[in-house]
């Protein structure tokens, strides 16, 4: 018998049979959902995690604000209370059976990343020192805003991050670092793996895997300003449209009301949560308006349409596009010890100290509410309803199970990462128990995979990503932003389809194997083009403003309508649509006031 | 806005027979960019083979730490005109295999962190249904250490590892103090027995090099001060 050359050797149809991987988890995120999988799931199974970026490099570490738990370390809080304000600020989409699960979880899940060795900040009693957050309230909203956000100074992403990145490597979890995942390998209704292309010295690789869990994270690139890194472009929603399932929700996007003007790089809410104030044109705290009792801690979805109102009305600053967010009066000491992080974005980007001046902010796309719908366990869900994808789970910002609904509650989205990447560890392990043996991986498993790479590489078009992503974000921003309306989301649909045509006639610069970022930017422009049409038709099919979503035609909920659940689909570029009801276990549907 | 002259070194091993070597673009910069918006506009608007690595843009994932003439730091928190130059060289962090470009190898980065047990060790389980206790004062021994990005810059910085590739670098060691320092970490034996080595501490010859790369503002020659008198304190104890 002669030995073959490995590189001829294929078990996969074109990919040589040293680039074929197996474990029992992958997990393609390195983020806190992702990474927190890990940690559970590692504690009994092989697992390996994926990531485009260095695990570190995730954008969880951005996370500046905090965690949310009723631990009660400063003051009296309940799990029903935080319940009730995350029900509420969801503006009653979120599904009620996840959020209780959520809130009564949270403590333990918290406490657990100090178990971990975060180095969370302390009250005088040397507990998780908690702050005060937009939305949260104590005594179901009759009372004044309570301390719930536990954090680590202004870095809680980065603490929180980091941590989890050293349990990992505590449990000899196998990383595949810089690793761009490009297909998910499906089967007679079970996930067997996935295909990725190796970033550092190019080519494609196989993941044959018992179990894939999804934490790729949000898409705030779709947008012009956003708080978001550039590495967040929703690659996950992309795979698994084009695999044929659904995604839920794509309507609801967050825009936070402060990030720095014209970089959109987020000041965390943790400034007001701190006591900074909002100041428009003529010097007015403008809050007062809008929302009399929280003022500038009510939540995201109401303070980003104030400040837009006021800035569309000509009461920005000298009539220019932003605001200011005041912290001078907090003085410097509390400045520097809680939010020296903003302190530093505001000097480095506007040349602001904000000791002795009022920064510039404009609201700026942030987060993603919808995603690929799973159940409570983190099964991604067939139909979007019932049936799971054996093996493939999902958490995190990428996910949709629902605990935000129409709008998300700040420091609730480190949680709900944190808290269903466990979740989905958990699920990972019980399912592998009764699951041992790999399913087979069809032959032409990277085929498609391997398609798409090709194409880009010897792409010989006339246009450029560049171009046709910065398009892209205007428009999405221009049309389909905080305010929308029929009219504009309507011209928004063609100009769309438009990019998809032009995107197919690109050209890359960069036609190497070895670090090809132009490669990269254009697989993501690839997936943020497929799933940007499902934001744009969700908002245009729901007649109703409710939460993040807010059609200036249509300014009011209409519960009897649409207090459902958005599912779209997209085959053969046809987008399809089905509703499912919201869970409503405590509380009943009312209007929200702040 | 002032048109500024970027010389940046290149390098693409897929095109061997070029090796390295100097480009230099033009651009246009208005006020606020960052040196990471000038390399923006270049790739997408002039030279899309050019290649490096961002993701934040806010810097705190440590991604894009680069040589911008001649000092490393973060090319999305280094303002291109408040450098009073008109021409901008960039180059790939020092002492690191390049990849590509202003991309370099993780690889050592890496290696150094791994050999100090970069994890808080507990000999004791937690409490349950309770957070371990830390004074604030105790919390506040880990400023100046948790911020840490790992983006390499103090590492590329260092004569040390410079002269030996296997040296473990200030990453490493800040790494390590952070977790000897924290009154939660029951091992301190653990983190410290790599760097009580010839490729660890005592390769340190106290030259701040690492204090002045570092775009957090931490002090990595502090932590090795410290970790040597733990050490000492070890062997005495
Ligand atoms: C600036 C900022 C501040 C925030 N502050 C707070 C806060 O204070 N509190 C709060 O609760 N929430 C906050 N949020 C929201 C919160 O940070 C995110 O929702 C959360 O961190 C998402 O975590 P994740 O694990 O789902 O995804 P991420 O942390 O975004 O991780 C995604 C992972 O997927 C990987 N990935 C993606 N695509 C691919 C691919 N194709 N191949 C391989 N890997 C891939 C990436 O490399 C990365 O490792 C903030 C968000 C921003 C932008
Ligand atoms: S110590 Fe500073 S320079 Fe060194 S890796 Fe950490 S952040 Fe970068
Ligand atoms: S891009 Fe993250 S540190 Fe510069």
């Amino acid at each position: 018998m002669t030995i073959k050359d490995p590189e001829t050797i294929h078990d996969v149809e074109g990919v040589p049979v040293h680039n074929v991987h197996r474990h029992d988890v992958v997990i393609i995120g390195a983020g806190l959902a992702g990474m927190r999988a890990a940690v559970e799931a590692s504690d009994e199974f092989d697992v390996a995690v994926i990531s485009k970026v260095f695990p570190t490099r995730s954008h969880s570490g951005a996370a500046q604000g905090g965690i949310a738990a009723s631990l009660a370390n400063e003051e009296e809080d309940h799990w029903e209370w935080h319940m009730f304000d995350t029900v509420k600020g969801s503006d009653y989409l979120g599904d009620q059976d996840v959020i209780e699960t959520l809130v009564k979880e949270a403590p333990v899940v918290v406490r657990e990343f100090e178990h971990f060795g975060a180095p969370f900040s302390r009250t005088s009693e040397g507990r998780i020192a908690q702050r005060l957050f937009g939305g949260h309230t104590k005594d179901f909203g009759r009372g004044g805003p309570v301390l719930r956000a536990c954090y680590g100074v202004d870095r809680t992403g980065h603490v929180l991050l980091h941590t989890l990145y050293e349990v990992c490597v505590r449990n000899q979890v196998r990383f595949y670092s810089e690793f761009h995942a490009l297909s998910l390998i499906i089967e007679d209704g079970e996930c067997r793996g996935v295909v990725a292309w190796d970033i550092v010295n190019g080519g494609v690789h196989v993941f044959h895997a018992k179990t894939v869990m999804f934490g790729t994270g949000g898409y705030g690139k779709v947008f012009k300003i956003t708080s978001n890194a550039l590495a967040n472009t929703g690659d996950g929603l992309g795979m698994v449209l084009r695999a044929g399932l659904p995604l839920e929700d794509m309507e609801f996007v967050q825009f936070h009301p402060t990030g720095l003007y014209l970089q959109g790089i987020l000041v965390s809410e943790a400034a007001r949560g701190e006591g900074g104030h909002l100041i428009n044109g003529k010097g007015e705290r403008f809050m007062e308006k809008y929302a009399p009792d929280k003022m500038e801690l009510a939540p995201r979805d109401l303070v980003s349409r104030s400040i837009q109102t006021e800035i569309n009305e000509g009461r920005g600053i000298n009539g220019e596009a932003y605001v200011y967010i005041d912290l001078r009066h907090l003085g410097k000491e509390k400045i520097m010890h809680q939010l020296p992080q903003i302190h530093e974005l505001a000097w480095k980007f506007l040349h602001v100290d904000c000791v002795t001046d009022p920064i510039p902010i404009q609201p700026t796309g942030h987060y993603s509410m919808g995603g690929i719908p799973t159940d409570i366990d983190g099964r991604v869900l067939l139909d979007g309803k019932q049936i799971p994808v054996k093996g493939f789970y999902a958490g995190g910002e990428c996910a949709c199970v629902s605990v935000h609904g129409a709008n998300r509650l700040g420091t609730n989205s480190l949680l709900e990462a944190s808290l269903f990447g466990r979740r989905c560890g958990k699920s990972i392990i019980r399912y592998l128990r009764e699951n041992r043996e790999f399913s087979d991986l069809p032959a032409d498993a990277a085929v498609e995979a391997i398609k798409m790479v090709k194409r880009l590489l010897s792409s010989d078009g006339d246009e450029k990503i560049g171009k046709i992503r910065e398009d892209l974000q205007v428009m999405m921003t221009g049309k389909c932003g905080i305010f929308r309306n029929e009219k504009q989301l309507g011209d928004l649909k063609k100009e769309l389809r438009k990019l998809e045509e032009r995107y197919a006639n690109v050209r890359l610069d960069d036609k190497s194997e070895t670090f090809n970022t132009d490669l990269l930017e254009a697989l993501e422009l690839g997936n943020m083009l497929e799933f940007s049409e499902l934001i744009v038709e969700g908002a245009y099919a729901r007649k109703e403003s409710r939460g993040a979503h807010s059609r200036t035609d249509f300014p009011d909920r209409d519960d009897g309508e649409w207090l459902k659940h958005t599912l779209a689909w997209k085959k053969d570029g046809k987008i399809s649509f089905d509703y499912k009801p919201v869970t409503i276990t405590r509380f009943q549907p009312k209007e929200r006031k702040y | 806005m002032a048109i500024l002259k970027f010389k940046i070194n290149r390098y693409n091993p897929d095109d061997e027979r070029r090796g390295h070597y100097e480009q230099e673009y033009e651009l246009d910069v208005p006020k606020g960019y960052t040196v990471l918006d000038c390399l923006n506009d270049i790739k997408w608007k002039i030279d899309g083979t050019l290649s490096y690595r961002r993701s934040c843009r806010s810097g705190i994932c440590g991604s894009c730490a680069m040589t911008i003439n001649g000092v490393n730091n973060l090319a999305c928190e280094t303002q291109a005109l408040s450098l009073k130059s008109d021409t901008v060289t960039i180059e790939p962090l020092r002492g690191y295999p390049v990849v590509k470009d202003l991309v370099v190898s993780l690889d050592p980065i890496v290696r150094g962190l791994m050999a100090v047990r970069p994890y808080m060790i507990n000999k004791t389980p937690p409490p349950t249904d309770q957070e371990r206790f830390q004074s604030p004062e105790e919390r506040d021994k880990l400023e100046g250490l948790y911020e840490c990005i790992l983006c390499g810059s103090c590492t590329s910085a260092c004569p040390s590892f410079w002269a030996d590739k296997e040296y473990l670098g200030p990453h490493a060691f800040l790494k390590a103090y952070r977790f000897v320092a924290d009154s939660r970490d029951e091992d301190a034996r653990a983190h410290l027995e790599a760097l009580d080595d010839k490729h660890g501490l005592w390769r340190c010859h106290t030259i701040f090099n690492c204090v002045e790369a570092c775009p957090k503002g931490l002090n990595p020659t502090k932590a090795i001060a410290e970790l040597k008198k733990e050490i000492v304190k070890g062997k005495v104890g």
